[in-house]
């Protein structure tokens, strides 16, 4: 219990007194998951809002799929990419294992099911609420994408902060193809299991505040933008 | 504004059905239906109007018949204001200006129309709120606004001012008015007798998917020809009070 009561203390100090090898594992967490993030959002927004608005063979059976990638194992992620970015692999020659850029294509990997198919049931609804007014006033399906996306922003937010929950939590796939090298690809997550099996609970436990810190904005962030919607009518 | 183009009309209904589920909603309707006159299509509940607008309108495929217009419509020639309006999720002018946008038209041309509407409508003071917080007789002005901006020869109105208290529906039959004087054709579903004395010069009357009577108001409410309009009509002596 004193080892324990020692290695919080420890771990609040670091937290405290900003210290240097937590802010940089920290920061490239928050750089490799946000990047995750953006390029995930760029291509899982609209497809999302393409399965809801767009009829053509093979969409409901796509449907299907992206719903059950949400709950992709990442361990096979970081396999798959592990074995496309391995020297033998179709990839190999790009030279990205155990880089923070082969973490992103695992974690965007990983997500865009994800807030994609967070995205469609959103402009499922909104489409549902707009299809005869924007169909009467001339407007295509393909053409209502960006107009779902526009109109639908603040809703979609919460699709993309699940997104960035599960990147920022996600261990397994970051491990397989980051490696988990000190000062170039030790994140968050890789840190604290393996500070943990190494018994250095302290620096272990100072990642796991910054984390949760981190999961409570997120979850707070996405209950202000429901509140904001709900409020405003939008 | 004034549109003086009215090269899509007439418009034919011919032999015009549809089936949902294997039942059939619209029997073989026939109708001519000329530019000037405003058109109110009269029915009790569920008798078909709403449909019949929809597919004259082009929203839905009918399942056998022809909707013919004289020449060949572009997207904006005839438009439609729904019984609830749809707002989007952006301010009063924004609206207008996407339903603009949409039509293809330049910057300065959009200005200047969606300044125009907002005026003609009374919308100017409201032009920066958010659509979605107006109130019902506000939304259905915008939703008017939206339609009449694209300059429609013909405009379609699905029981507008079905949930609107007397007074708003006062301010939205003139407005309909209005839109009617600019040469604008106005083709409009109801179920209020009332309604369509004020504002029909011809009737349409639907019963059970059936159109049953093409003709001049006067005329329909005087001597209806089909027991369905007639005991229609009764029903608003037995409400009187």
């Amino acid at each position: 219990m004193n080892d324990f009561s020692q290695a919080f203390w420890l771990a609040l100090n670091m937290v405290l007194s900003l210290d240097s090898d937590l802010l940089d594992i920290a920061g490239l967490s928050l750089q490799v998951s946000l990047s995750a993030v953006a390029f995930a959002t760029v291509l899982g927004l609209p497809l999302g809002t393409a399965l809801a608005t767009l009829r053509f063979p093979g969409r409901k059976a796509l449907i299907t799929v992206l719903s059950g990638l949400m709950g992709l194992p990442p361990v096979v992620v970081g396999l798959s990419v592990y074995l496309l970015l391995s020297r033998s692999g179709p990839l190999g020659p790009l030279g990205l294992l155990y880089t923070p850029q082969a973490m992103m294509i695992a974690q965007t990997l990983l997500i865009i099911p994800i807030i994609a198919s967070l995205a469609r049931q959103t402009a499922d609804d909104l489409w549902n609420e707009y299809r005869e007014q924007l169909t009467s006033l001339g407007c295509s399906a393909a053409r209502a994408i960006p107009t779902l996306l526009y109109d639908g922003r603040y809703r979609l937010t919460t699709a993309v902060l699940a997104g960035f929950g599960r990147a920022s939590a996600e261990v397994g796939a970051v491990m397989i193809v980051g490696g988990n090298i000190d000062h170039l690809t030790r994140v968050m997550t890789s840190a604290i299991a393996l500070e943990t099996s190494r018994g250095e609970l302290s620096l272990a436990l100072a990642l796991g505040m910054v984390l949760v810190v981190l999961s409570f904005i997120i979850n707070a962030t996405s209950w202000l933008v429901r509140d904001h919607v709900k409020d405003g009518n939008l | 504004m004034t549109i003086k183009d009215h090269s899509i009309l007439p418009l034919l209904i011919e032999n015009l059905s549809y089936e949902r589920q294997g039942k059939k909603l619209i029997h073989s309707v026939n109708c001519r239906l000329e530019a000037g006159k405003r058109t109110l299509i009269l029915g009790p509940n569920g008798s078909g109007k709403s449909l019949f607008l929809r597919l004259a309108h082009g929203l839905i495929p009918p399942t056998s018949g022809q909707i013919r217009w004289a020449t060949p419509p572009s997207a904006q020639a005839h438009a439609m204001v729904f019984q609830r309006p749809v707002m989007l999720r952006r301010s009063v002018a924004a609206n207008l200006d996407y339903a603009l946008q949409l039509a293809g038209l330049s910057p300065a041309t959009r200005r200047n129309r969606r300044d125009e509407v907002l005026e003609l409508t009374n919308l100017s003071p409201l032009r920066d709120q958010q659509a979605r917080v107006l109130s019902g007789g506000e939304q259905q002005r915008l939703a008017l606004a939206r339609a009449w901006s694209l300059r429609p020869q013909v405009l379609f109105l699905d029981e507008p001012t079905a949930s609107l208290d007397p007074s708003a529906t006062e301010r939205i039959e003139e407005l309909i008015e209005k839109i009617h004087a600019s040469g604008t054709k106005i083709i409009l579903t109801t179920h209020n007798l009332r309604q369509a004395r004020r504002l029909g010069d011809e009737l349409l009357f639907f019963s059970e998917g059936r159109l049953c009577e093409h003709s001049p108001a006067e005329r329909f409410f005087k001597t209806p020809q089909s027991p369905a309009a007639e005991r229609f009509l009764d029903s608003e002596y037995r409400l009187l009070p």
